[in-house]
């Protein structure tokens, strides 16, 4: 295993199988009445979010807290970042303070990455989303709630499961990650938008393409929505909320075409009468909340490997301390 | 003034001869040259081109002298071995009167490493609404002949074809940075397989090819000359050569970072490779390489863009575009151009001296090498090979792609009317020795 997770690229077999096994193991804890263990205890987290998010935030802070983690919320808003402060001069902060790990959601594509690239601080970073490049802890949560429903069992994969992605794929870091994780997995992955909203190349990623969801619904086992924002008709992105609602939205007609066992997932946060009407988002078929679960369980998994669980092939984490000061002779 | 000879040096890559510099000129060319000099030179293996000539520079003075100022820039381009660079009008104030263009010739005549000659800008503040007083700054000290917005483009199709038909009174050109606005909202790279996965916004190559083939057209219909900045996409290529082969006054110049490197490098997300108009594709560069060999397209331009530490030590969207290439543009035409035998030298000094001097007017650059012009030169020893390290440019900035990158070749001295700007790989004093 690598010692950041940046993109759910960086990810083999073997680790992701790591990852979905240790949450398993890590889920049981949350049907105690402690939900705690002192796995990370004295170690420091910083949850550094340039951009405003309440579930991945909660989530990840969740996780932290029920490794006995010290957590530390590094918002941007009202903190130096909003008086100008540079990523750099605030990742040379947060190291000098001693961070073991850095949680990082920024609105810019590649900024995990260049954190991880850079000598500004050297625990381990954890992409919580970077504008619309990846999400890699959203696409292990949506992994593993496939994994529990289509193939449940340790060591298990989603050799042959057939997941369908819905929506803005153009503008959504969920979709890149899923697309690398799911077929690292052995799952085939098939997205669904209007042209408009597939990103150039993209008949060169690993999956099928479709513009027309009646046709795929029947061959899915997993069919995940994303979000579509409103604002995007605006740039002529679709004609309009209904029309994109008739071709592309989920409802209980299209709910019928599905196979018996598929499920219906989302990764929030919903637009209701959008991507989705209300009797699917409430039907027991929809597994929202259950992701919302999951994904506490998955970041305690990731945590706990790259604060010490794992080994990593790329070199030792360094301490994510600063140096002694040296004393002059 | 200082007279120089140097020994054994082949002209354009031909047979060792010598060369005597004296009073501004090349006085005489032979073998075994029995002239007194004041400073002999042994340039045994090394090559003699006309001093090249840079249309497309960026010098940041006035207004951004943390990245570079015209002193500094001008240090640089002799550095790489250039004579004469035109200072584009993106500065604060904006290039677009006859004052700031005076002050920036100004400045470069008292720098003294080569000869600067401002770009105007086409319209006021290069806001793309009116345009700005040319006739003014073609009649000033500066003497401009090249106009443009670069950074943006004239995207106004009537304002692009009044500027077109206006400079024709004192045969002016308009360089057009052809990027179609609205198709490039919010563009961070190249658009296309890599811009996808990276979920960075897209720079279509139709934003600049719809541009430039709009272009092309207002240029025949007016019977204007027209020069496309900064070419980087085989449709664009393609475009040029159509208009060519029309008969119409069409230039083109192409950067020596297009003829090597592509969008792959971008997966790091160093913004060290954010630059306007973004890296291309593999199959991009090769067909600029082949346009450039067949002349399609003209000149070799750095768009030379300094950039102070702190805007590109950063993350992508936020960090300024652009890289600087004046100390390295030759390496790089080496290593694109002449080791993979698509030019000579010959061609090099072509490309990069006597169509960018045609192009921009300047009748004392791009010279023939022989007895009695003026003696604007550089000595290139094409042999050498050296990882390339910004510690040791003379640019103020170290924005530079190629760090750490072994590039061939180096110049060896740069002189400009028979004085030397660069002596043995240093920077000369005003008197011309080092």
């Amino acid at each position: 295993m690598k010692r950041h997770l940046v993109s759910a690229a960086d990810l083999s077999r073997d680790d992701a199988l790591l990852i979905l096994d240790t949450a398993e193991e890590l889920a049981q804890l949350s049907g105690r009445a402690v939900k705690k263990l002192p796995t990370l205890r004295g170690r420091t987290v910083v949850n550094l979010f340039f951009e405003d998010s309440t579930r991945t935030k909660t989530s990840f802070e969740v996780a932290e807290k029920r490794l006995s983690a010290d957590v530390i919320n590094f918002s941007a808003k009202g903190s130096s970042v909003s008086k100008g402060e540079s990523l750099k001069d605030t990742a040379l902060t947060l190291q000098a303070m001693g961070a073991d790990a850095v949680v990082i959601r920024h609105h810019a594509s590649g900024a995990p990455a260049r954190l991880a690239q850079s000598d500004w601080l050297h625990g381990s970073v954890i992409n919580a989303g970077d504008g619309t490049h990846e999400h890699p802890t959203q696409a292990l949560l949506d992994a593993f709630t496939m994994r529990r429903h289509l193939n449940p069992g340790a060591g298990h994969d989603l050799a042959g499961r057939r997941v369908t992605i819905v929506g803005d794929v153009l503008h959504s870091r969920v979709a890149r990650s899923n697309v690398h994780l799911l077929t690292t997995l052995g799952a085939q992955v098939t997205f669904v938008a209007p042209p408009t909203l597939l990103p150039i190349g993209i008949q060169n990623w690993p999956c099928e393409i479709s513009y027309d969801l009646d046709s795929v619904l029947p061959k899915t086992d997993a069919l995940m929505m994303l979000r579509v924002q409103r604002e995007r008709m605006n740039a002529a992105f679709f004609p309009t909320e209904r029309e994109y609602s008739r071709r592309y939205g989920m409802n209980g007609l299209r709910m019928a075409q599905l196979p018996e066992q598929a499920i219906v997932m989302h990764p929030g946060p919903m637009v209701r009468g959008m991507e989705i009407t209300a009797e699917v988002a409430d039907s027991p078929r929809c597994t929202a909340v259950e992701q919302v679960a999951n994904g506490v369980s998955v970041r305690m998994a990731v945590l706990y490997l790259l604060l010490g669980g794992a080994v990593f092939t790329d070199g030792p984490a360094d301490p994510a301390r600063t140096d002694s000061v040296e004393t002059a002779q | 003034m200082t007279s120089y000879l140097i020994r054994n040096a082949q002209i354009l890559g031909g047979a060792p001869q010598d060369l005597l510099l004296a009073d501004g000129v090349i006085k005489e060319i032979g073998t075994g040259l029995a002239a007194d000099a004041d400073i002999e030179i042994d340039a045994t293996a090394l090559i003699v081109l006309p001093g090249l000539v840079d249309l497309h520079t960026h010098l940041r003075e006035p207004g951004r002298e943390d990245a570079e100022t015209v002193l500094t820039g001008t240090r640089a381009a002799a550095m790489g071995g250039f004579t004469a660079v035109h200072a584009m009008a993106n500065t604060t104030p904006v290039a677009d009167t006859a004052g700031v263009v005076e002050q920036v010739w100004r400045l470069g005549q008292e720098a003294g490493y080569c000869d600067v000659q401002p770009v105007g800008a086409v319209t006021v503040g290069l806001e793309g609404k009116k345009l700005a007083e040319l006739g003014a700054m073609h009649e000033s000290a500066a003497n401009v002949r090249v106009f443009s917005d670069d950074g943006k483009c004239v995207d106004d199709a009537v304002l692009m074809r009044r500027a077109l038909e206006y400079v024709k009174a004192f045969d002016g050109v308009v360089a057009q940075h052809a990027q179609e606005p609205r198709l490039t909202e919010g563009a961070q790279m190249n658009e296309g397989q890599v811009s996808g996965e990276l979920g960075l916004g897209g720079w279509p190559a139709v934003a600049e090819e719809s541009i430039i083939a709009r272009d092309v057209l207002l240029a025949a219909h007016v019977g204007s000359r027209l020069h496309v900045c900064h070419v980087s996409t085989a449709g664009s290529v393609e475009i040029i050569r159509w208009a060519k082969a029309k008969g119409w006054d069409v230039t083109a110049e192409v950067t020596p970072h297009h003829l090597l490197l592509t969008d792959e490098l971008v997966r790091s997300y160093d913004p060290v490779y954010k630059v306007n108009p973004p890296l291309r594709t593999a199959e991009d560069v090769q067909a600029l390489r082949a346009a450039l060999a067949d002349g399609t397209i003209d000149a070799v331009a750095t768009d030379h863009a300094p950039h102070p530490a702190e805007d590109k030590d950063c993350e992508w969207a936020v960090a300024a575009m652009g890289m600087v290439g004046l100390e390295t543009a030759l390496s790089v035409v080496q290593q694109t151009m002449v080791d993979t035998g698509l030019l000579n030298w010959e061609g090099v000094a072509d490309r990069m001296s006597h169509r960018p001097a045609r192009i921009g007017r300047l009748t004392g650059h791009g010279r023939p090498i022989s007895v009695g012009e003026p003696a604007n030169l550089v000595l290139f020893d094409p042999a050498y090979r050296g990882a390339v390290n910004p510690d040791s440019f003379a640019t103020r900035s170290r924005n530079t792609p190629y760090k750490g990158l072994d590039l061939p070749g180096r110049v060896h001295a740069t002189f400009l009317r028979g004085r030397a700007t660069v002596l043995a790989g240093e920077p000369a004093e005003q008197d011309g020795t080092v």
